[in-house]
């Protein structure tokens, strides 16, 4: 590997000051997942490597009822599906954290790198889409919060200027009624980039009825994670017994937005198919567990 | 940590023994642990988090060393597959693995069996299921998995036995 040097930052200010020094010779370092095989491979230049780990507010994994959930950008996915109260709140994110890499990688592997690397194909991004997370910003002028859904660029490329740093991800509390779900596709059954993703959540009235909001993200088909905001849009006032047919329609607008490419994990036409089956099996699953949060069994 | 001509002097517990190494920024953990202290169990199969032959464990969570730079190690805690055998002899696991015949060429072999410490460590009693999806991350090119997966299901039922 190129020789950098190496500082285990002590707070979010620290490591605001040292990147803002350094310019874009410098790479923070969550679990190094994504940054140390670019590294090796020479696909980055850096002088500098701030490990962020050691920075308390950004290992901070922490659930109130009513304030939602803090997830510091740092913390490792089995740190997620580990606690039990947020694997029943937020269960998209728990489909996603556990099949990132394999143990050995949600070991390291933190949700802050996921977003920040911005692969098209991450596989939290569209699941934290659909959980309606924001992305809270340190910077040299101040703190700022975007939602993940604008965090994306490009591939690769984020809203984050020089010297700013992702410091947690806050996830609104679920209310009753809530469901969510991440499913992709890949040959095998784990250990795989995705050839397409989807992730949906459903909010039913509190009877139970009737669909008051849903959101649909896909994963791998267009340069950045998609939020497709009218899928989402065309199920709200859709009454649950026409749930088949209103999810048949909105996975059909999912495979209009979807804008894939070709290249050796699959064919446009075979993501513009998964993005439709995908979108109507998380819309599917999603709703069954906003039921089972209505008669308040565990997921 | 202290800094010496482009070198840091990181301080570490393995296989429970204090130990002081110099190493540089850029050095991954698996090649400390091999060319720097001589821990050459822990083996180098693609370097870059794919294959799990390079497999530790650092403060009670499997990682893949390949993936973590040496300077990270600083007042960590680390288990290599040197350390699984006891004063007794062989490990559980590594007594099944030899009578299971869950091995070939054995270059994954140390990885598996750290993986499958770490298994158990946390489910003392995992299913076929669990121990498949466990070891997904660990990659054998001799033995087809079924020997490993019989011989840490073994290991478990001797073990809690
Ligand atoms: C074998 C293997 C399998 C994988 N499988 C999957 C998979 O199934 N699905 C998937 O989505 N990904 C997968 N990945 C990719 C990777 O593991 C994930 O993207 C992971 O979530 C990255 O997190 P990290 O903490 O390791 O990030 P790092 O590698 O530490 O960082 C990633 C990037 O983000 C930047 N960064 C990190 N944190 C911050 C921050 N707080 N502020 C600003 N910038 C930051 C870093 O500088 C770097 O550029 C896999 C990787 C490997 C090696
Ligand atoms: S050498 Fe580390 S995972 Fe292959
Ligand atoms: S025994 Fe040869 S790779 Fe597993």
């Amino acid at each position: 590997m190129q020789a950098f040097e190496y500082v285990r930052a002590q707070s979010t200010e620290q490591a605001v000051a040292l990147l803002a020094e350094a310019g874009d010779q410098v790479r923070v370092l969550a679990g190094g997942t994504d940054l140390l095989p670019q590294l090796k491979e020479g696909r980055r230049k850096v002088a500098l490597v701030v490990d962020i780990k050691f920075i308390p507010e950004l290992n901070e994994l922490c659930y109130d009822p009513d304030e939602g959930l803090w997830l510091g950008a740092a913390v490792p996915c089995y740190r997620i599906y580990s606690h039990p109260v947020v694997a029943r709140a937020y269960p998209g994110l728990i489909d996603a954290a556990s099949l990132i890499g394999g143990v050995q990688i949600q070991g390291r592997a933190s949700l802050g790198g996921n977003l920040c690397n911005a692969s098209p194909a991450a596989d939290s991004i569209p699941a934290l889409i659909v959980h309606s997370a924001v992305a809270r910003i340190a910077g040299p002028t101040g703190r700022r919060a975007v939602p993940v859904e604008a965090f994306c660029t490009g591939p690769g490329r984020t809203v984050l200027g020089p010297g700013e740093l992702l410091v947690a991800l806050h996830l609104p509390p679920p209310r009753p009624g809530f469901g969510a779900a991440y499913l992709r596709f890949i040959p095998r059954n784990e250990m795989d980039i995705a050839v397409a993703g989807a992730g949906a959540s459903v909010q039913l009235d509190d009877r139970g009825e009737t669909i008051v909001a849903a959101r649909v993200a896909l994963g791998a088909v267009a340069p950045t994670p998609l939020y497709v905001q009218e899928a989402g849009a065309a199920l709200v006032g859709r009454p649950v017994a026409e749930a088949a047919a209103a999810f048949a329609a909105a996975a059909e607008l999912a495979r209009a937005a979807a804008q894939p490419i070709n290249d050796m994990r699959g064919t446009v036409a075979q993501r513009k198919h998964l993005s439709a089956v995908l979108t109507r099996r998380a819309l599917e699953r999603a709703l069954a567990r906003s039921q089972e949060s209505l008669r308040g069994t565990a997921r | 940590m202290i800094a010496h001509k482009n070198q840091t002097l990181v301080r570490a517990r393995i296989n429970g023994e204090e130990v002081a190494f110099f190493c540089e920024p850029r050095q991954t953990l698996l090649e400390v642990l091999r060319d720097t202290l001589g821990l050459t169990g822990v083996k180098e199969g693609c370097g870059n988090g794919n294959c799990g032959a390079c497999n530790v464990i650092m403060d009670g969570v499997l990682v893949n060393s390949c993936l973590v730079l040496a300077v990270e190690a600083e007042g960590r805690s680390i288990t290599t597959v040197e350390g699984l055998a006891g004063p007794d002899g062989l490990h559980p696991l590594q007594q099944s693995f030899l009578e299971h015949a869950a091995l070939q060429c054995g270059v994954c072999t140390p990885g598996f069996l750290v993986a499958a410490k770490a298994l158990l460590d946390h489910n003392p009693h995992p299913t076929e299921h669990e121990v498949r999806y466990w070891l997904a991350g660990n990659l054998c090119r001799c033995t087809g998995y079924d020997k490993i997966v019989r011989a840490v299901l073994d290991a478990a039922e001797k073990m809690t036995a």
